[in-house]
C-alpha cells in the first residue's frame, strides 16, 4: 500500500485532522507553563481521542471517555489545581530545569514503540465494517464472560474513592471536637 | 485505515507521557502526563479490537476496565495530593524531601 492509495480515502483526511489535534494538545499538556492550560489541553486531547474511537467504531467507548474524562476527571483536576495553587497565571518554577535527558528517553521510547509496531503489524488493515459495534455485544461481554472484572473494578472504585474522602477529609481540631460534642 | 495509523499515534501520545512525567514538577500535571499515557493505551486497545473483530469486543471491554481504574486512580490521587499540600503547603515532587537520604 503506496501513501498516495492511503491518502485518497477520505476517512483517513479525518484521521490526520484529528491525530494533529490530538498531537498539538498533548504537546501543549505537558509543555504549557500555565496549569489550566495544561488541563485544559488535557481535554482536547482526550476528545480527539474520542473522535478516533469514533473513526473506529468503538462508540459506546468514545461517549464513556467523554463522560467519565472530560465530565468528571477534568473537574477533579481543575479542583485540585484551584486548591493547591492560588495564583493560577503563569509559573516559571513548574518544569524541571533538566530537559535534554526526559526528551532523549521520550524520543526513544517512540522510536522503539514505533519501530516495533511497523515490524509486526506493517500495513495490516483495520478491519471495521463502518458500522458501531453494537453495545448490546459489550453489555453481554462486560455481564457474561468479565462478569468477575467488571464487579472488581467496581469495587475498587468504590474503595478508591472511599479512601480518597478519608483522606482528604481534615480531622476536627481538639477544640472544634469538644464544641461538636457540647452543641 | 491500517492498524499502524493508530498505533504510532498511540506511541506518540506515550511519549509525550513519559516527557512529562519527567519534567514537570508539580505532582498535579505529573498526574496529568500519567493520563495521557493511560489514554495511548486505551487507543492502542481500541485499534486493535477494530483489527481482530472479536466477538466478544474484547478490546473495548478492556478500554472501559482501562477508564475506570484511571478514573480511581485520580480520585485517591488527587486526594494524597490534597494531604500533602496541606501539610507542607507545596505540590512540588522536588521539594518533598522528607524521606531523602
Amino acid at each position: 500500500m503506496t501513501f498516495v492509495d492511503w491518502i485518497s480515502e477520505p476517512v483517513n483526511w479525518a484521521f490526520l485532522v484529528i491525530g494533529l489535534a490530538v498531537l498539538v494538545s498533548a504537546f501543549r499538556v505537558v509543555t504549557s507553563r500555565n496549569v489550566v492550560h495544561a488541563a485544559l489541553f488535557l481535554v482536547g486531547a482526550l476528545g480527539g481521542s474520542a473522535g478516533l474511537f469514533l473513526l473506529l467504531s468503538a462508540e459506546f467507548v468514545a461517549w464513556v471517555l467523554v463522560l467519565v474524562y472530560i465530565g468528571a476527571v477534568i473537574v477533579l483536576f481543575l479542583f485540585g489545581i484551584m486548591i493547591t495553587r492560588a495564583p493560577t497565571g503563569l509559573d516559571e518554577g513548574l518544569d524541571s530545569e533538566q530537559k535534554v535527558w526526559p526528551a532523549a528517553l521520550s524520543l526513544a521510547v517512540f522510536v522503539t514503540l514505533a519501530w516495533g509496531s511497523i515490524e509486526a503489524f506493517g500495513t495490516n488493515p483495520v478491519a471495521t465494517t463502518g458500522t458501531p459495534t453494537v453495545t448490546e455485544i459489550l453489555g453481554e461481554s462486560l455481564l457474561g464472560r468479565f462478569v468477575i472484572p467488571f464487579e472488581i473494578v467496581g469495587f475498587v472504585l468504590l474503595a478508591a474513592l472511599i479512601g480518597g474522602i478519608t483522606i482528604a477529609r481534615r480531622d476536627l481540631t481538639p477544640v472544634e471536637e469538644e464544641e461538636r460534642i457540647t452543641a | 485505515m491500517i492498524v499502524n495509523q493508530f498505533l504510532i499515534l498511540a506511541a506518540a501520545l506515550f511519549a509525550l507521557g513519559v516527557y512529562g512525567l519527567l519534567v514537570r514538577r508539580n505532582i498535579v500535571l505529573i498526574l496529568l502526563s500519567v493520563e495521557l499515557m493511560l489514554n495511548a493505551v486505551n487507543i492502542n486497545l481500541v485499534a486493535f479490537e477494530a483489527m481482530l473483530n472479536t466477538t466478544e469486543a474484547l478490546g473495548q471491554v478492556f478500554a472501559i476496565f482501562v477508564i475506570t481504574v484511571a478514573a480511581a486512580e485520580v480520585g485517591i490521587g488527587l486526594a494524597i495530593v490534597l494531604m500533602i499540600f496541606r501539610n507542607r503547603r507545596s505540590a512540588n515532587v522536588d521539594e518533598l524531601n522528607l524521606m531523602r537520604w
